[in-house]
């Protein structure tokens, strides 16, 4: 069978350092609400504007989300939605032409073959998987079979991590570093933490990859001030909830609060411009 | 359009520093958010120091003596033996040690760590609420804060335990989301964790999790399999031929297993909740049903479907009503040094009234797994055999389950205990009167 070809991740930070701005990061688990809608999320989701799109996959017992993402997750899985379903997501983000790149928990992937995993990924289009829940130390057949099919493995730095552990980290990342603002979950907070700031020099420090900061950013706002000092803005349970918004209300096929929201967040981006970037 | 460039041209990879440590086999390692990797080096840094340090060892064990009761009893069982194929049958009495279970052992280590650490705070899950009573018991002793997460479900099927752990001033946190037991708590108590780590120690209940929790507590519950080798040698001049315990997450049976793992003599087996039995499939044998994977930060057996998502596990006992096993029970496992086998709660039922009835010991539902199991080996070993039984916990929290299980009150009684759960539901108290 022949792959659809993925959109390069470095190609897309290129091009938004080019253009000045942050890259916007979106991030929508598969199944929810349920399968159909979701994959017409992710494609809104790259219409309006965000550049690369992360697909989440929902799983059991997610240890690093807060409520919007738990309870969506609950929603995905009794709706049926089964691994398979993340290629098809890949598939469409692909080739509405942003980036895709998978957030899983580790165990599905496990379960499912890892290199099985990372083979039929790269079939999909995809470009690389972000794992919240595996670090470079455990990751050693997760980084061969990665490289084998030309995935990007994107680990997490946090606030907490050693000076140490920050160059190992990123030395084993591909791709982008996923910078975790705040010591926390994932969820809307009022104010993402200086920490962000303060982490992204640290890393600036030991790595030429580009920084893309979650955890907590859901306004225009807060997307602008991230933006002025990272490479990427990462955004998920904002769109969750908007997506919620969208599946509930007397139109849910048109998804106006999702579009809505990333138009904005996309104009976020673009405000941050230059100040702090390289 | 190209796939992402790698090799050769992407720099070669850095080495991380700990890989493969907190490995047992394949088993164990550490599954975790990378937020959480400075609090685990630290607290592997504290507890590795403070195993040889005498200060540290000295006041463990100054409160084992004075506090919790150690050493417990090893209490011979000839009446119930009869039962057991005439074998001869010995329990290790952690149902004597205050707060009513093993878990004390463990909970106390670990809060003279948190002191240790500076920090403040502690957390836990809880499924029976065993564990969750000793640390706040702990905390009170140690002037900590503590919050306690325990699923919804198992709040209201232990709801004495809860009322002990708020009596201790502990807050109380009924988990709401997924299967509303002791997974779900463990989730929980993560998120907690990740963000207030600064603060706050994660006292872990059993002997699962990241590194260096396997370890760390299984070291702390050692004592239990020390001194009842000491005890059985004593009282019947040679090693036991059979160790039983429980296994939920696995603590009680790594404690008691631990000193005999070096003695080929002697074999151990522990005993999973089978629940309404393997077929029904409610049930929490992992060694019968589960597979390879990855829950709560450790590489080990889990329940799952085939998407790698985890299936709800279900026994009539809370505290084994878990989808995952200790990272070292599956090398003890997959080693052939242990075995495991499904106890459904019918069989522990029956050995629960039998302990009763014949010794005028009333076991936890969780023990009473191992003295089902134990039943079965000595049948097995005859006369001449020795067995030796962890007694993890006594009874007082699951007579309410029992008396429901045997029948043992009116039915107006029952009725009027479901109207004051119905009425009070344990959610909305918080306590707070106190």
């Amino acid at each position: 069978m022949s792959g659809q070809a993925a959109v390069r991740i470095k190609d897309v930070f290129e091009r938004t350092r080019a253009e000045g701005r942050a890259a916007l990061v979106g991030y929508l688990p598969v199944g929810y609400p349920d399968v159909e809608t979701s994959l017409r999320a992710m494609r809104t989701v790259v219409e309006a504007g965000a550049d690369v799109v992360e697909v989440g996959f929902p799983y059991s017992d997610p240890m690093m989300d807060g409520p919007t993402i738990q309870q969506a997750a609950v929603t995905a899985l009794e709706a049926g939605t089964r691994l398979p379903h993340v290629f098809d997501a890949v598939r469409t983000v692909t080739q509405a032409g942003a980036a895709a790149v998978v957030m899983s928990y580790w165990n599905p992937i496990l379960s499912y073959g890892v290199d099985r995993f990372a083979a039929d990924l790269a079939a999909a289009g995809g470009s690389g998987v972000i794992t919240p829940d595996l670090i470079p130390d455990e990751a050693d057949e997760w980084m061969r079979a990665a490289d084998r099919h030309g995935l990007a493995t994107i680990f997490l730095v946090a606030p907490s991590s050693t000076p140490e552990r920050l160059a190992m980290t990123t030395g084993n990342c591909r791709g982008f570093v996923y910078v975790a603002s705040t010591m926390g979950v994932t969820g809307a907070r009022t104010s993402v933490g200086a920490g962000a700031r303060d982490l992204v020099g640290r890393a600036r420090a030991v790595t030429d990859l580009p920084l893309a900061v979650g955890l907590g950013v859901s306004t225009r706002a807060q997307a602008a001030d991230v933006a002025s000092f990272a490479d990427g803005v990462i955004v998920g349970s904002a769109l969750v909830a908007a997506l919620g918004q969208d599946a509930s209300s007397e139109n849910p096929g048109d998804l106006v609060n999702l579009t809505e929201v990333v138009t904005d967040l996309g104009a976020g981006v673009r405000e941050g411009a230059s100040a702090g970037r390289r | 359009m190209t796939p992402e460039p790698h090799r050769p041209e992407n720099p070669p990879r850095p080495a991380p520093p700990g890989v493969g440590i907190g490995r047992f086999g394949d088993f164990g390692g550490r599954y975790v958010p990378e937020a959480l990797v400075a609090a685990l080096d630290e607290l592997d840094e504290a507890r590795r120091k403070a195993e040889v340090d005498p200060d540290f060892t000295d006041e463990l064990l100054r409160l084992q003596r004075t506090y919790t009761g150690r050493p417990s009893l090893l209490t011979e069982v000839p009446r119930f033996a009869e039962h057991a194929g005439g074998a001869r049958v010995f329990l290790k009495r952690e149902d004597l040690n205050h707060t009513g279970s093993h878990k004390i052992n463990n909970v106390l280590g670990q809060a003279l760590l948190t002191k240790r650490m500076g920090k403040t705070r502690v957390i836990a899950e809880t499924g029976a609420g065993q564990h969750g009573v000793a640390t706040a018991t702990a905390a009170a002793l140690m002037g900590l804060e503590c919050v306690v997460y325990m699923g919804e479900r198992d709040t209201q099927r232990q709801a004495l335990n809860v009322a002990r752990m708020r009596l201790l001033g502990a807050e109380v946190v009924p988990v709401k989301n997924g299967s509303r037991t002791l997974k779900d708590a463990v989730n929980e108590a993560m998120r907690d964790w990740v963000a207030n780590v600064d603060s706050t120690h994660y006292v872990l209940g059993t002997v699962t999790g990241p590194h260096p929790f396997p370890e760390m507590v299984r070291n702390f519950h050692k004592i239990i399999g020390e001194e009842a080798r000491e005890q059985v040698l004593e009282a019947v001049g040679r090693l036991p031929d059979a160790v039983c315990a429980c296994v939920g997450g696995g603590s009680n049976a790594m404690g008691i297993f631990h000193a005999f793992v070096p003695d080929a003599s002697v074999r151990l087996f522990g005993f999973e909740a089978g629940g309404a039995g393997i077929d029904s499939g409610r049930h929490a044998a992992r060694f019968s049903t589960g597979t390879r994977g990855v829950l709560h930060g450790a590489a080990t057996y889990v329940l799952q479907d085939d998407d790698g998502q985890t299936i709800e596990s279900h026994s009539v006992s809370a505290g084994l009503d878990y989808p995952s096993v200790g990272p070292e029970h599956a090398y003890l496992y997959e080693s052939g040094r242990a075995t495991y086998a499904p106890v459904v709660d019918d069989e522990a039922m029956e050995a629960f009234r039998l302990l009763c009835r014949t010794e005028g010991i009333i076991p936890a539902i969780e023990s009473a797994h191992a003295l089902a199991g134990a039943m079965k080996v000595g049948r097995e070993l005859g006369p001449q055999g020795v067995v030796l039984v962890s007694l993890s916990g006594r009874g007082d929290k699951d007579v309410d389950t029992a008396a429901r299980w045997f029948g043992l009150l009116s039915a107006e009684d029952l009725v009027e205990e479901q109207e004051l759960k119905a009425s009070e539901p344990v959610a909305e108290a918080d306590g707070s009167g106190w």
